[in-house]
């Protein structure tokens, strides 16, 4: 019966905002599960306080969905909203400074009543005294309409009623996109299974959005965006912490090895121990400890014991398991540390997203302990990292430090599915007999004979005879591992292992620079979760032709062989990075490279046309640097 | 390669027919073999002070070990920091000595890996109730299958004689000039509050009992906790002097035997253990005692408070030492109730296609013809 006009468009953001008791972050989930389904691509960025239920309207309080969406292959989350949708004044207020003239918003009227304007200190309603004119403002009565909408429910209080509000944000946003309702309709069944009643009363409310956008005169126009060209393949859309589980389970899988996780709950990384936990099914073993040293003690101990030891947290929490990290380090054995970062430092800013670990890592224990260290470019890529972080664990036989952070692990995307059968052959062999020969002839077992390739330490499990060893913190004596304090034995298994984690670089593909004009003569390099909005920077600049290079490190100790030759080629570099320069001053002491170092700490991703800006800036020639051209 | 089985998933679960033991699962000796305590013995020198403790206690242990009937390469002694934990280098087993107080936790993880291990933690009174505490009370709690060996000399012996958490208040050491300020933990009674299943306590030079008690500790499936006290000749000598001596230890100690009454001393000189209305527990002279009110002692007894009420007759001067096991009762133990978790999700081998079916999820959609 639909009238109304279809629009096409290329790309959307659209940003839901309410309370944090709104329901804002599922019902972005939602939409965002539709529009994975009907091959959009897509980026998601969820933005929500640390407290579960922050003081009702209040600023702090308001919690936020971003969601971008297009007929095109998607990097970020999307500068500025198109369309907002705000719950409440708080959720206009927090928002209003992102939306670009000419967006569209759509307020829940119902909520902006005196008590709610001056909690935010609006003198004025904002949707009536004109403050709001370059905007397109649909004020519907979303409260109230999902109310009388359900005035068939009876049994339902008008509390539950209201609950129901955002699936009428979702029914009517659907509406507006084009978006199919039946994917969320099977999802409130499973979700509300044992609750007849409230299933159907958000069911009918998610159809009653629908049918108000079709009937109401306040929108003319509902929108398509049409797929995406995506590879060939089966498609499901994916959050950064369920890839890295996921991707630590085929790991587990192709290796042989019992997957054992050793955790204790923090923000932003508890969702791996909550995905594992679910796990048991594929003899996936989850200890939630009684502290962060715990959790990575029991890795440690099931490593040795010959299970894939592995332990995940945030900054606060890889700073306490320093100690075990180095005892990893000195006992030469698997071990996976993943860190999804959060701003810092001490408990900082637990639900937005930092990089400032890159130094901990690499860096924070005592002595010379060398670790391997990666970082994941998306959501989707921490599935990858999971297995390169496994398969250096186990091949080279050491800690690998897994630097994610709050915007992956959150934010999602589609990803490609693998077929586990073409996935990295990791299989293990430990050790099973002696290794070496006594001064007499007698066959015996030296747990610190490397290697010659790898310089790995055999790795000899309990329960095999003939090879019971032990191992400690103390230094060991190259090759026997009995305890030694010869300072010539120090200095030379401190190099061991120093040179073990450099010789990982030659099993590492080399950074690979993307310039399609080939003319830089600026490289951006980026590390970790920058990449997305780091690539549409660079996209951004190159469609205003600057000709820019582009490289992204996910290797981040040791670096690929190849980063110093990368780096001298340009005229210049510029790293952005969300600390204050940390890998900056690495290339700077590794490769004597200067580097523009670009940096924002404010608990959220880059936007593209931040980083272009850089870029066109950089890649203007100085004043200096023309008249040293026109001299020449 | 040689697919080593890494004993997960497992079937072992205690529920059904005979409970198990501490070594349930752990392979015994083949038909015939027999182990001794030169096989436990490593090439390692012993590096500890003449005089110390320690030794008394290493040769018990490598003395009873061949007693347990399993294979060496099965057992894993993990300890932390401090003389205690050089124990692992001096035993032919598999071994780590780990890093200050974390013993527990790093043998939780083994123990939760694999049942066909038997696993020790070798601690001292400093790495087990100052840094380790919170890894030592959890594993108590968690009743992972643990066998836990706290060495007390009552001072910090590696770091060359500080006082430490079971120190005597008022003791002089290096860092405490004018006398310790700290009251000291009990031991026994930290253990019995952590819901610790067996605690028991004994003492470095009586071979004898130690080895009983490490036997009792052995049986036990879940942790064991068992106190030694042990001497250090340097920083803390003859500390349980009287202890060792025959005639004072004969009206000190009251050995602790289940079903039997609890008392100490010979003849007219024998003091019994009574139980007060409140529970309370004292010592007082045979004769004076209400033979109804005399403490039998019952290491099974549901509730620990019996067991505490003993632990609470110590005094600094060491005039009333109850020895032996406290406490001795069944509790599923949390790393076979893990075990038993993930073999009843499992349902068979997992092949590719289950992985490939995990990634998938729920939600896909097919993306067809060319980009």
């Amino acid at each position: 019966m639909s009238t109304k006009l279809v629009q096409k468009l290329d790309r959307v953001v659209i940003r839901f905002a309410g309370d944090s008791g709104d329901g804002m972050q599922l019902t972005g989930d939602r939409f965002t599960s539709q529009t994975a389904l009907l091959g959009n691509d897509l980026s998601t960025l969820p933005n929500f306080p640390a407290e579960i239920r922050a003081p009702q309207g209040t600023l702090p309080g308001v919690s936020s969905f971003q969601l971008h969406f297009a007929d095109h292959h998607v990097l970020t989350p999307g500068d500025r909203p198109d369309v907002l949708v705000a719950m409440n004044p708080a959720a206009l207020k927090a928002n209003l400074r992102d939306l670009p003239r000419g967006a569209t918003i759509i307020v829940n009227t119902d909520e902006f009543n005196k008590r709610n304007l001056a909690k935010v200190g609006y003198a004025a309603n904002p949707i009536e005294d004109g403050s709001l004119e370059s905007y397109h403002v649909h004020p519907v009565a979303l409260t109230s309409i999902t109310v009388d909408a359900l005035a068939e429910f009876t049994d339902l209080t008008r509390k539950e009623k209201e609950r129901a509000k955002n699936m009428f944000a979702l029914g009517l946003l659907s509406w507006l996109y084009t978006r199919p309702l039946e994917g969320t309709e099977s999802f409130l069944k499973a979700k509300f299974a044992g609750r007849p009643g409230i299933l159907d009363a958000n069911v009918a409310a998610l159809h009653a959005g629908f049918h108000y956008g079709e009937t109401t005169e306040d929108f003319s126009v509902s929108y398509e965006v049409a797929p995406a060209p995506m590879e060939m393949g089966n498609y499901r859309n994916i959050t950064g912490n369920v890839s890295l589980s996921l991707g630590l389970v085929a790991a587990a899988h192709r290796a042989k090895l019992p997957l054992f996780l050793g955790s204790y709950p923090i923000t932003p990384a508890s969702d791996i121990l909550h995905t594992l936990a679910g796990l048991k099914r594929y003899g996936v073993v989850t200890v939630q400890a009684e502290d962060e040293i715990a959790g990575v003690g029991a890795a440690l101990g099931a490593s040795f014991a010959g299970a894939l030891g592995v332990t995940s947290t945030s900054g606060p929490g890889l700073a306490l398991k320093a100690e075990t990290i180095g005892l990893a380090v000195s006992l030469e054995l698997p071990l996976v540390v993943i860190d999804i970062q959060r701003g810092g430092p001490s408990t900082g800013l637990p639900t937005k997203t930092e990089q400032a670990d890159l130094l901990q890592a690499l860096f924070g224990r005592n002595g010379e302990s060398p670790v391997a260290v990666l970082a994941p470019a998306t959501p989707a890529d921490c599935f990858d990292i999971a297995i390169e972080a496994v398969r250096i664990a186990t091949v080279y036989r050491t800690p690998v430090i897994v630097l994610s952070d709050g915007y992956l692990a959150n934010g999602s995307e589609p990803w490609r599915l693998p077929k586990t059968s073409e996935l990295p052959d990791l299989t293990v062999e430990f050790a099973t007999e002696p290794n070496d020969v006594t001064a007499d002839g007698e066959p015996v077992f030296h747990p610190f004979k490397r290697d010659p390739q790898t310089l790995a330490r055999p790795w000899a499990i309990p329960g095999t005879p003939g090879l019971e060893h032990r191992v400690g913190g103390i230094e060991k004596a190259d090759v026997t591992g009995n305890i030694s304090y010869d300072p010539d034995n120090h200095d030379k298994m401190t190099r061991l292992r120093q040179a073990k984690i450099d010789g990982i670089a030659d099993s590492i593909p080399l950074l690979e620079v993307d310039d399609p004009s080939g003319e830089a003569e600026v490289l951006v390099l980026g590390w970790g979760s920058t990449y997305g909005p780091t690539a549409a920077g660079v996209r951004l600049a190159r469609a205003i032709g600057t000709p820019v290079a582009h490289a992204h490190l996910r290797h981040l100790n040791p670096f690929p062989a190849n980063t110093g030759e990368v780096l001298r080629r340009y005229r210049r570099v510029i790293v952005p990075e969300m600390n204050l320069g940390q890998l900056a001053m690495l290339l700077r002491a590794q490769y004597l490279v200067d580097i523009q170092s670009h940096t924002a700490v404010r608990g959220l991703p880059f936007q593209a046309s931040e980083i272009a800006d850089v870029i066109a800036k950089a890649a203007r020639p100085s004043v200096a640097e023309s008249m040293k051209e026109m001299a020449k | 390669m040689s697919i080593t089985d890494l004993g997960l998933p497992t079937n072992g679960s205690p529920v059904t027919g005979q409970p198990l033991s501490g070594v349930g699962h752990v392979p015994p000796l083949g038909e015939g073999e027999k182990l001794s305590k030169k096989d436990f013995t490593s090439d390692q020198e012993v590096r500890w002070c003449p005089g110390c403790g320690d030794y008394a206690i290493l040769a018990a242990v490598q003395g009873f070990l061949p007693e347990l009937g399993i294979k060496r390469e099965n057992m894993v002694f993990v300890s932390g920091i401090g003389c205690s934990s050089r124990f692992p280098y001096y035993l032919d087993t598999y071994g780590m000595h780990s890093i200050h107080g974390r013993a527990p936790a790093i043998a939780t993880g083994i123990a939760s890996a694999r049942d066909d291990l038997s696993v020790w933690v070798v601690t001292g009174d400093g790495d087990a109730l100052s840094i380790g505490g919170n890894h030592l009370i959890h594993a108590l709690r968690r009743n992972i299958n643990l066998k836990i060996l706290l060495f007390n000399n009552e001072i910090y012996g590696l770091t060359k004689g500080q006082y430490s958490p079971t120190s005597r208040t008022g003791q002089v050491t290096k860092s405490s000039p004018l006398g310790s300020l700290d009251t000291p933990f009990n031991p026994v009674s930290l253990a019995l509050g952590a819901e610790a299943t067996f605690v028991a306590r004994t003492l470095d030079s009586d071979r004898q009992h130690l080895s009983s008690v490490l036997r009792a500790a052995a049986e036990h499936r879940g942790s064991a906790f068992v106190e030694i006290y042990q001497n250090c000749p340097i920083f803390n000598d003859g500390a349980f002097d009287v202890l060792k001596d025959r005639t004072e230890a004969q009206a000190r100690i009251f050995y602790l035997n289940d079903g039997q009454e609890v008392v100490a001393g010979d003849g007219e000189d024998q003091r019994v253990v009574v139980r007060d209305d409140r529970g309370v527990m004292t010592v007082v002279p045979r004769s004076e005692a209400d033979p109804a009110r005399i403490v039998i002692h019952d290491e099974a007894a549901e509730s620990p408070a019996g067991a505490f009420a003993l632990s609470r007759l110590d005094s600094p001067e060491l005039s009333t030492v109850p020895m032996g096991v406290f406490r001795n009762v069944r509790r599923p133990s949390y790393d076979d109730m893990l075990r038993d978790q993930v073999a009843a999700a499992r349902t068979g081998e997992i092949t590719d296609a289950d992985i490939d079916a995990l990634l998938a999820g729920k939600d896909t959609w097919t993306v067809s013809g060319s980009a």
